[in-house]
């Protein structure tokens, strides 16, 4: 293992050559990171022996890596914001097929208004297409991410496709210092991907074949099933990466200063760290406060979260995208798990960060502080109200 | 924690300065962050680059709003946006300019000082290429970063060639402070 300082989109593309991918599909231009520059670097540069397809749509690379995995190849792409977007059917295509493609999702906002900036609409705007999610804190966590991602999608009892969220420019521009895994401790942890059925001219089978009334709504029961089952997948994964490589920041969820805490902060992705600095400086004052990060957001891990939460008094989410007319999307779901507990939590739900708008320290710190003041409603933080007009 | 902000223009590699300044202070055996305020950047436009340097691991991943250190590449910016805002008390602004410190007229409660960086960096590299000689002078101002692993960073980002050369300038915008100082 080697430690070097690196840009977050460096990093994962670094680990994604060492997942030896058969096949990388990318829109090259924008909405596009480093990460899929970097990836077509390395196959130009032979460093790397993948098929490397530029496409002209993001539809057409997620239809790729679609078409890739069927074959068995182990297939990635790497997209952001309305290239997410524009491939949503093709991943239910490649989630309904069971294919274990991996995807990097840079977080970033949702037009219109046009916003090229950080918040995490894009993702949870798929969070229905039968995808595991998982987000990173951190470009450490982003990058070891990836690993685990085709261990778990490659697993004979999950044969889903993964998506790792990391922030955009929060994660995927900064520099940061890295532990970067050798290639043959990699290989020892992700050997290669042994498909049980792939398109083949020696032995035909179809993938993805009409299902009519009798019969379509097992398949999808059997997409929920194996969803649910992956997170026991995505626990022991990240259990074995710990005991190889040392590092632990969560399996489906991770505590920080959870131990007594009467209000729980309840958030995912980069903003975590920023949440621990706050945490540190308000438990200085007396507050009792901790934090539950959510590190697999799909499949929604209920269990894993009201064990975290009972015995708070207060649970307060912070969501960096919503559902418009609904309200946030971590709050919705947390109010949803909590609701067979016995003396629940009063769980407060808040929108912040959208399109860039920045979480700072204060930001955190005064949501735990003005908690009293606002209502159940789940609202939206630091509004400059002169906007609103 | 030790809190840099870069300032200057679209095309004058602000985003590298923030690399290079955090490979140095990571080679240098510290924890480090760097971060470019990314936007719809374009040649010409002013960009920020933000830097943390720690001998903890950073957490924190917020833009920075009191910096104990200014580095401002571009002087007109001084006129036209609030590159000052947030410093320190006691802290440094360094801004390449021909001007001297005290012509700038800045009013600050801290240390400012200039240096005509272009003008080093064409002796040198024979183009106004500013960063590298800015790096070497805040290495010498600040005691933030060492030469030696500005060396390593330049060394580490660049080829055998341009990391030579820009480590020339870097040492010239160095020594030009260590004089300076005296």
């Amino acid at each position: 293992m080697a430690r070097t300082f690196t840009e977050g989109s460096k990093a994962v593309a670094e680990t994604v050559k060492l997942c030896r991918p058969n096949v990388i599909a990318a829109y090259p231009i924008t909405p596009q990171t480093h990460i899929s520059e970097e990836l077509a670097q390395m196959v130009a540069n032979g460093e790397l022996k993948a098929e490397y397809v530029t496409v002209e749509s993001e539809f057409a690379a997620a239809s790729v890596v679609l078409g890739a995995s069927a074959t068995g190849a182990r297939s990635y792409t790497a997209t952001s914001s309305q290239g997410l977007l524009l491939m949503t059917e093709v991943l239910f295509n490649i989630s309904g097929m069971r294919l274990p493609v991996v995807m990097t999702c840079a977080n970033r906002a949702i037009s219109s208004p046009i916003n090229i900036w950080n918040d995490q609409q894009d993702s949870i705007s798929v969070r229905d297409a039968g995808w595991v999610q998982l987000y990173a804190e951190d470009i450490q966590e982003a990058s070891d991410l990836h690993l685990q991602a085709f261990r778990i999608a490659e697993h004979p009892e999950v044969l889903l496709p993964v998506m790792v969220c990391m922030d955009g420019f929060i994660l995927t521009h900064a520099y940061e210092p890295v532990d970067l895994i050798e290639q043959k401790e990699a290989d020892a942890f992700l050997p290669p991907y042994q498909p049980q059925y792939y398109l083949t001219p020696k032995n035909p089978i179809t993938f993805g074949a009409m299902m009519g009334p009798e019969s379509y709504m097992e398949a999808r029961c059997q997409l929920d099933r194996a969803l649910c089952g992956s997170t026991r997948i995505v626990e022991e994964v990240a259990k074995e990466f710990k005991k190889r490589f040392g590092r632990f920041q969560g399996a489906l969820v991770d505590t920080y200063c959870i131990e007594g805490a009467e209000i729980v902060l309840v958030a995912m992705g980069s903003v975590i760290s920023t949440i621990k600095e706050a945490i540190d400086l308000l438990r200085k004052e007396g507050v009792k406060v901790g934090l539950l990060k959510v590190r697999c957001f799909r499949p929604f891990p209920r269990e894993a979260i009201k064990e975290a939460l009972v015995g708070a008094r207060e649970v307060l989410a912070i969501d960096r995208a919503f559902s418009p007319g609904s309200g946030g999307v971590l709050a919705t779901e947390i109010r949803a798990s909590l609701q067979d507990v016995k003396k629940a939590p009063e769980i407060k739900g808040h929108i912040a960060g959208l399109g860039g708008r920045e979480i700072s320290v204060e930001t955190i710190i005064n949501i735990v502080k003005d908690r009293k003041s606002v209502g159940i409603e789940d609202r939206f933080v630091d509004l400059k109200e002169a906007l609103l007009k | 924690m030790i809190e840099i902000r870069i300032h200057g223009r679209g095309g004058q590699g602000i985003v590298t300065s923030g690399e290079l300044i955090g490979f140095a202070a990571f080679s240098d055996g510290k924890y480090a962050q760097a971060y470019p305020s990314f936007g719809s950047e374009r040649m010409g436009s002013p960009v920020t680059t933000y830097v943390r340097i720690d001998d903890r691991p950073i957490r924190t991943r917020t833009l920075i709003y009191n910096p104990d250190f200014i580095i401002i590449q571009d002087s007109t910016l001084l006129a036209t946006e609030p590159v000052l805002d947030g410093l320190k008390p006691k802290g440094l602004v360094l801004v390449n300019t021909k001007k001297s410190a005290d012509a700038l007229g800045l009013n600050l409660n801290s240390r400012v000082l200039t240096i005509p960086a272009a003008e080093l960096a064409m002796e040198v590299l024979g183009r106004p290429i500013v960063n590298t000689t800015i790096l070497g002078a805040f290495a010498a101002a600040s005691g933030a970063i060492s030469l030696e692993g500005i060396r390593n960073a330049l060394e580490h980002r660049f080829t055998k060639e341009l990391a030579e050369k820009n480590l020339k300038a870097a040492t010239k915008g160095y020594n030009f402070v260590k004089e300076k100082k005296q």
